[in-house]
């Protein structure tokens, strides 16, 4: 029964993104060339969600909504050394097939981490990208 | 596969901060840089073994710091009286090292590093190179490409930049707010100088010194990082981001440069478009904007024009307005006549340039906008006049080709009275 249960998992991408926005032009074609390879299986099988690449954390704004009024803060969330910097939406069998995934990923694009989260709810909303 | 470029990736990310905590600890540039450089080779030694450290900055200043104390060390031993300030290192170095390395400092030390760079004492140029070496880490025979100069001349430059800062007074207190906002008005300057030296380059030379605009993109997003409420800050980087945007439009593939109205718009990088346009959002809401932001908010706007037409010059107009009530230039006025002359007319535009005619009697682009104008309002015989003067004042090969085809283009318009007869 388990088995016939689609699971979603979010893989959240990790790195610094001061190695990762200091790619050359070529560099960068090159890794997403690669990346994209990496998600065809996934993707031609209809598994694969999402897919989405932030801006650097200088674009980021973060509203602290733990007061009244909510708190405008430029910036991120939190300051660390590797930075959120994407994610992909995957639905796999079980945790093994969503490391398989990510492990692919990672070595077309080397350096950082993934962090693998199950979905608790999806919805793909109403974009058209 | 990739340890070797990561590693390198790593190491130069690390940089600015592992640096510029070594020079608080040695308060010395040479020697800051002297333990950058061991760390890293101790890195290359270590880290393929190891794996990559947690915080590769951390462990950087960690091991330069100690092989720093081992060469003062040994330096102490074969001086008979070692200075003050090495020796109680020395003597406190666990204390010293708790204190010294602590991490809420590394703002102020990236500002110092590289606020050092633009010490007022230094011409332009030789800021530019210091904190390309200093800062960014490049190379020598780098900078001397992008400089398009030899590298023994660039060797020389550094070195007598970096004299000159061993003499003078480097502050390492910590910064109170005027100082710190004072030195961070004064980097940004100086990355901005970095951007438009390779902004200013010609086709030709464009791939040698289009890395000094990414140089400095790299620069501002770590300003940014340090200072995120900073809406100058957001301003300069979107500002750099919206014109390096334009890079692969800019010029035709013979070098010749390819003006705003007539570049393919195709060409231009969305991404950073999207992000220039991001960060001017963000600093708009801060509502104290500066130089930097509004340059940026008229780059936007020629961004956000899919067409030359549709670009909205009443808006651009009064862009310019405030920015020469917050910088008072002769240079901003004749920038802000091209849009006035789109959005009003050549007259309006025409009339505003004339007041500026003495200041600007040297100034290569005077001629070209009052000649421009000149040809729209049909005043011929005037317009080549400025033309010429013009051509006369051209600062190179590119500019001069561009006003003769303007004048090509007049004698086609308005052949000379005397073919007439």
């Amino acid at each position: 029964l388990v088995d016939e249960v689609p699971m979603l998992y979010a893989v959240l991408c990790y790195n610094s993104e001061d190695s990762v926005f200091s790619w050359s032009k070529q560099e960068e074609e090159a890794v997403m060339g690669r990346l994209i390879a990496a998600q065809e299986k996934m993707a031609k099988a209809g598994r694969l969600g999402p897919v989405a690449r932030l801006m650097p954390t200088t674009a980021a704004t973060t509203l602290r909504k733990d007061s009244e009024p909510a708190v405008v803060i430029d910036g991120p969330f939190a300051e660390t050394k590797e930075q959120l910097l994407g994610f992909y939406v995957v639905d796999c069998e079980n945790l093994e097939e969503a490391l398989d995934f990510a492990k692919e990923l990672g070595k077309a694009n080397p350096g950082g981490a993934f962090e693998i989260r199950p979905l608790l709810q999806f919805r793909p909303g109403s974009l058209k990208s | 596969v990739n340890d070797i470029a990561w590693i390198d990736a790593a190491l130069t990310s690390a940089r600015p901060r592992a640096v510029s905590a070594l020079l608080r600890y040695f308060r010395d540039l040479d020697s800051a840089e002297e333990a950058f450089q061991n760390a890293c080779l101790k890195a290359l030694d270590a880290w393929p073994r190891n794996g990559p450290p947690r915080d590769p900055a951390a462990w950087l200043i960690m091991v330069g710091r100690n092989v720093g104390i081992d060469a003062a060390r040994r330096q102490a031993k074969s001086k008979p009286l070692p200075d003050d300030d090495q020796l109680s290192d020395l003597d406190d170095a666990e204390t010293a090292v708790a204190e010294r390395l602590d991490d809420s400092h590394y703002r102020d030390d990236i500002l110092r590093l590289l606020f050092i760079c633009c010490h007022p004492e230094l011409p332009a140029t030789q800021q530019i190179a210091l904190a390309l070496r200093v800062v960014s880490g490049l190379t020598v025979p780098q900078i001397a490409r992008a400089f398009l100069t030899s590298e023994s001349a660039m060797e020389q430059r550094i070195t007598r930049a970096k004299a000159r800062i061993a003499k003078a007074d480097v502050p390492f207190e910590t910064p109170g707010a005027p100082e710190r906002s004072e030195r961070l008005g004064a980097v940004a300057g100086m990355v901005y100088l970095v951007f438009n030296e390779g902004y200013s380059a010609t086709g030709g030379e464009l791939p040698l010194r289009a890395p000094l605009c990414e140089e400095a993109i790299r620069l501002a997003r770590l300003l940014l990082r340090l200072f995120p409420s900073e809406p100058e800050i957001m301003g300069l980087l979107a500002l750099m981001l919206l014109q390096h945007a334009r890079a692969a439009a800019r010029f035709d593939a013979d070098g010749s440069i390819i003006l705003l109205d007539d570049q393919d718009r195709a060409k231009w990088d969305q991404e950073m478009i999207a992000e220039g346009l991001a960060l001017i959002d963000k600093a708009m809401r801060h509502r104290r904007p500066g130089a930097y932001l509004v340059q940026a908010a008229i780059a936007a706007l020629h961004a956000r024009a899919a067409r030359p037409e549709d670009t909205d010059w009443p808006q651009i107009d009064l862009l310019y307005a405030t920015l020469e009530r917050l910088t008072p230039s002769p240079v901003v006025t004749l920038n802000r006549a091209v849009a006035v002359s789109k959005a009003r007319g050549p007259e309006a535009a025409l009339a505003m340039i004339e007041p500026l005619a003495k200041d600007l009697s040297g100034y290569f682009y005077f001629f070209g906008v009052k000649g421009a104008m000149l040809q729209k309002l049909g005043r011929a015989a005037e317009a080549r006049v400025a033309f010429d003067r013009a051509i006369a004042l051209a600062n190179n090969a590119a500019e001069a080709a561009h006003i003769r085809l303007q004048l090509d283009r007049l004698q086609q318009e308005n052949p000379p009275a005397a073919k007439k007869v």
